[in-house]
């Protein structure tokens, strides 16, 4: 049975998409069958991240609604063949998605892969709460800056009460993934600290994935920075989250944190 | 190094946490307590006004609290010569000296 993991995060635009190509990337790597879903309709991008945009004949609600078998929409990654994308329909609105055909999508895709990544819309929506209704962890993307922490909050509540797990009482796994970090800016307190952000939102740090020019190449061409840059420091921070929501203990660095002036000049490693 | 500080911009980032912590201290009670503290201010100010007269806009009615303890805060400004409430009838109005 696999495990399904949405990424969300209230506000738009932090890189859920991105997380979401480059951990299902990642994941898929280490040879375990992975799916990303694209849970937003009428605005897919998740495709296109992928490099896989020309590609879509059948979608979600094509198979939510019954027209098309699910092994007929799945998309096959060309670079790592463990890798498959279930695209959103591009032309129908947010209400084309039923309860049942997902729920229905969402059992059979357990059955057939290790991971299933959902990759949700922005906002607290009917998409959004679709998109994290069947999961079982939750991956909460959030960038140090208010508006993304204020809205990280909200979907964590919404987590704590919509959710399937929710309603049975349970209590789900919700990771925080920070993005677009910059260690220098955080360092001179132009920029909320790692440590900030973990106190107001109090989850549990999955990873600190920071701003890099190598996020944007890899969408330019259409490939998970996972995949097209795997030693960048972005694909190992992204690594590193994968192994740590697998369960595995791995230590926590700040990418591209600078190392006190002293430090460096004496060439020992600061404390 | 005071001196120098004007050298360097000025540090935002204690400014946004602190923001933060503020208002969502507020919209984590607003979304999951609502009723409660909008039926424990309604009650506990029906109470107090069969007392005391007081003016409904200088009310602050706040549930709070960190870890495992929450506090119930009451904030009710009342007039510097407190005045008999119109409908009370139990008791004889007060007389005030002119004097």
């Amino acid at each position: 049975m696999g495990r399904v993991v949405v990424v969300t995060s209230g506000k738009g635009g932090v890189g859920k998409t991105t997380s979401t190509a480059a951990i299902g990337a990642a994941l898929a790597q280490t040879g375990q069958y992975v799916c990303v879903v694209d849970f937003d309709v009428g605005l897919r991008n998740l495709d296109l991240i992928l490099g896989a945009e020309r590609r879509v004949v059948y979608d979600f609600i094509n198979v939510a609604n019954g027209e098309a078998k699910l092994a007929q929409a799945l998309i096959r990654d060309k670079r790592v063949d463990t890798l498959y994308l279930l695209a959103a329909s591009q032309t129908r609105d947010k209400d084309a998605l039923s309860e049942e055909g997902v729920a229905r999508v969402i059992g059979e895709l357990r059955e057939m892969f290790d991971w299933i990544i959902c990759d949700s819309p922005a906002g607290i929506e009917r998409g959004a709460t679709l998109a994290m209704r069947h999961a079982d962890q939750a991956i909460v993307v959030t960038n140090p800056e208010v508006s993304s922490v204020r809205d990280s909050d909200r979907i964590i509540g919404l987590l704590d009460s919509k959710t399937l797990m929710a309603e049975r009482g349970e209590r789900m796994e919700k990771h925080l993934l920070l993005t677009r970090f910059d260690a220098g800016r955080a360092a001179r307190g132009e920029m909320l600290s790692v440590d900030d952000v973990l106190d107001i939102l109090s989850i549990p740090l999955l990873g600190i994935i920071p701003e890099s020019e190598d996020v944007l190449r890899a969408s330019n061409l259409g490939s998970p920075v996972t995949i097209n840059s795997a030693v960048s420091a972005p694909a190992r921070a992204y690594q590193d989250a994968c192994r740590r929501l697998a369960g595995e203990i791995v230590p926590m660095v700040i990418p591209g944190q600078k190392r006190p002036f002293f430090a460096r000049l004496f060439g020992r490693r600061a404390a | 190094m005071k001196l120098l500080s004007f050298l360097r911009p000025k540090s935002t980032a204690p400014v946004a946490r602190d923001r933060l912590q503020i208002l969502l201290a507020h919209e984590r009670l607003a979304v999951g307590q609502t009723d409660l503290v909008s039926i424990l201010r309604q009650e506990i100010l029906a109470t107090i006004a069969r007392h005391v007269e007081f003016d409904p806009e200088k009310v602050k009615v706040q549930l709070g609290g960190a870890g495992s303890m929450s506090t119930l805060e009451i904030d009710i400004e009342l007039p510097a010569t407190p005045m008999p409430p119109a409908d009370r009838k139990d008791l004889p109005p007060r007389r005030f000296n002119a004097a």
